[in-house]
């Protein structure tokens, strides 16, 4: 049976280029970069190529990038050292109600240290609103945490105007672009981003290394402590071969960037149309237009989304949901219900997101193969047709200790 | 995560349906869960002659829904309610511990669906 990856925004595959490189830098060129001798020297060299390619993707300079381990330490780095540091200034926060867990839970744990964190609200394409954002700034906001685009849905942030704003009230803006990085035109200077979170897995570098932008003049406080690796800002051997993997991927991202969103683009518009055009009860979920090139969302009612997931997958598809039961939780997810969903409609989600290596091949495989999953699924649910005229004598017997789990 | 039996029961799930003018009916869950399970019975001289469901939610709640209603086909009443949620997990061969709570409902919508027949017969 053919295998066919449409989950890239859990994870990518590495780049067979950049997978070779890091092999280099495990075994023949395996120095620490910290020693003086030939093979740290070497090490560090390589490092610091790397540092500049990645600087490059995003219009930074090399020294405004910290190497760590990915996305939610760079959340992590990014909000508590804006906020340790700058506690003195105020100790208010502004983020949205869909952000990743590693800025929201970040967050939570900064209340109970005594800030406060406004959650903005969104619309019903998980957008925010500029005005909502405006109205919470007070005399003590000194960050604004706002994900450049979602990873759920694929909305993108008005961030320009974002980074403007933040700029003209001389707050921090720190910008969670885990999904967008290397996939998106990103200009942090353009677009007044004072922090910028960025994982490699998303973007066809290995996992465990990431990066964080932080532009020169921030004030930033360390959150781990050791050596004095990356000016500071974050201890610990650096993580070589990941870091020059980073590199090459950031390279080939933005060589190829043009060339990518066309692609993906065009697949992305192809299954929507297929699906609008195809199927009846459906939602897409997210901007119609303001949306990550290779993201698509969309809720199928009266059905469940694991259910779905395990059909796709017994076909060979690989994607994801929103649904509870593969969220880890009992609840859906928290971007669609921000969003406005009911839980059956966030229930019912099946995200795709797509790939440089995904062909039109595939999404017509995928848009034969969906319908019949879901009309399948459909004729076993009460919720669908005739069924749905039923209305039980006894609701909800069962269910009762929802809250306690 | 799921046992084959499991994946068996969902891929080809068994007496799935309504019954027309059933004895009794039985719904459990809802849709803040994610799983809504139905159960129709046919009672004759109270043995269950006929069982069909309808199913909205994970691959579990599919499963368990599936099972039951082999469990219970032919079954008497009184030995029908004898069956546990519990049970119908160890007869799949058991399901993942997240799954244990929510989606392992299908024996609660039978009995359900008894306590419905016994209620109509009453009147």
């Amino acid at each position: 049976m053919k295998r066919i990856y449409f989950d890239h925004s859990a994870t990518t595959p590495v780049n067979r280029e950049v997978a070779e490189l890091m092999m280099e830098y495990m075994t023949d060129k395996f120095g620490n970069a910290s020693s003086v001798h030939g093979f740290g020297r070497e090490a560090r060299k390589a490092m610091e190529q790397a540092r500049e390619k990645v600087a490059a993707l995003i219009n930074a300079a090399p020294n405004e990038i910290i190497f760590n381990s990915g996305g939610t330490e760079s959340d992590n780095l990014a909000i508590k050292g804006v906020a340790f540091a700058n506690r003195k200034k105020g100790n208010h926060i502004i983020t949205t109600s869909i952000e990743h867990h590693a800025v929201m839970h970040t967050c939570e744990y900064l209340e109970k240290q005594g800030f406060t964190v406004t959650y903005l609200p969104v619309d019903e394409h998980a957008m925010i609103r500029m005005e909502d954002l405006k109205n919470a700034i007070t005399d003590q906001t000194i960050l604004i945490s706002i994900m450049f685009a979602n990873n759920e849905v694929g909305t993108i942030q008005p961030i320009k105007e974002i980074g403007q704003l933040a700029k003209e009230r001389g707050i921090y803006f720190h910008t969670d672009a885990v999904q967008a990085v290397g996939h998106y035109p990103i200009d942090v200077k353009e677009l007044n981003i004072d922090l910028l979170t960025m994982a490699g897995h998303k973007f066809y570098a290995s996992k465990g290394v990431g990066a964080l932008y932080v532009r020169r003049g921030v004030k930033i406080a360390e959150i781990q402590h050791g050596g004095g690796h990356e000016r500071n800002m974050r201890a610990g051997t650096e993580n070589v071969p990941g870091i020059v993997g980073l590199g090459k991927a950031a390279e080939i991202a933005m060589r190829d960037m043009d060339k990518e969103i066309a692609h993906v683009q065009a697949l992305r518009d192809k299954i929507i149309t297929g699906i609008t055009e195809k199927m009846s009860h459906v939602k897409l979920n997210g901007h119609p237009e303001s949306r990550l090139p290779g993201s698509v969302n969309f809720s199928f009612l009266f059905i469940e989304g694991e259910s779905l997931l395990l059909n796709l997958d017994l076909k060979g598809i690989a994607a994801s949901s929103g649904s509870a039961c593969t969220s880890g939780s009992l609840d859906p997810s928290h971007v669609l219900l921000a969003m406005g969903l009911t839980h059956e409609v966030a229930h019912g989600s099946l995200r795709v997101t797509l790939g440089r290596d995904n062909t039109e091949d595939e999404v017509d495989y995928f848009l034969e193969v969906l319908p019949e999953i879901v009309e399948r699924l459909r004729s076993m649910s009460p919720l669908y047709g005739s069924a749905a005229d039923f209305k039980p004598s006894n609701p909800c017997t069962s269910c009762h200790n929802h809250d306690h789990y | 995560m799921y046992t084959e039996k499991v994946m068996d029961h969902f891929t080809n799930p068994r007496n799935v349906g309504e019954i027309k003018e059933a004895s009794g009916i039985g719904e459990v869950g809802n849709a803040k869960c994610g799983d809504i399970m139905r159960i129709y019975l046919q009672v004759e001289n109270d043995i269950i002659t006929d069982v069909k469901f309808k199913t909205f939610g994970c691959g579990a709640a599919i499963a368990t829904s599936s099972m039951v209603t082999e469990m219970v086909k032919g079954k008497k009443l009184d030995q029908a309610l004898e069956i546990s949620n519990k049970a119908v997990a160890e007869a799949l061969g058991g399901l993942p511990p997240a799954k244990m709570h929510c989606s392992n409902l299908a024996a609660d919508a039978l009995h359900e669906a008894i306590k419905d027949y016994i209620a109509k017969k009453g009147k």
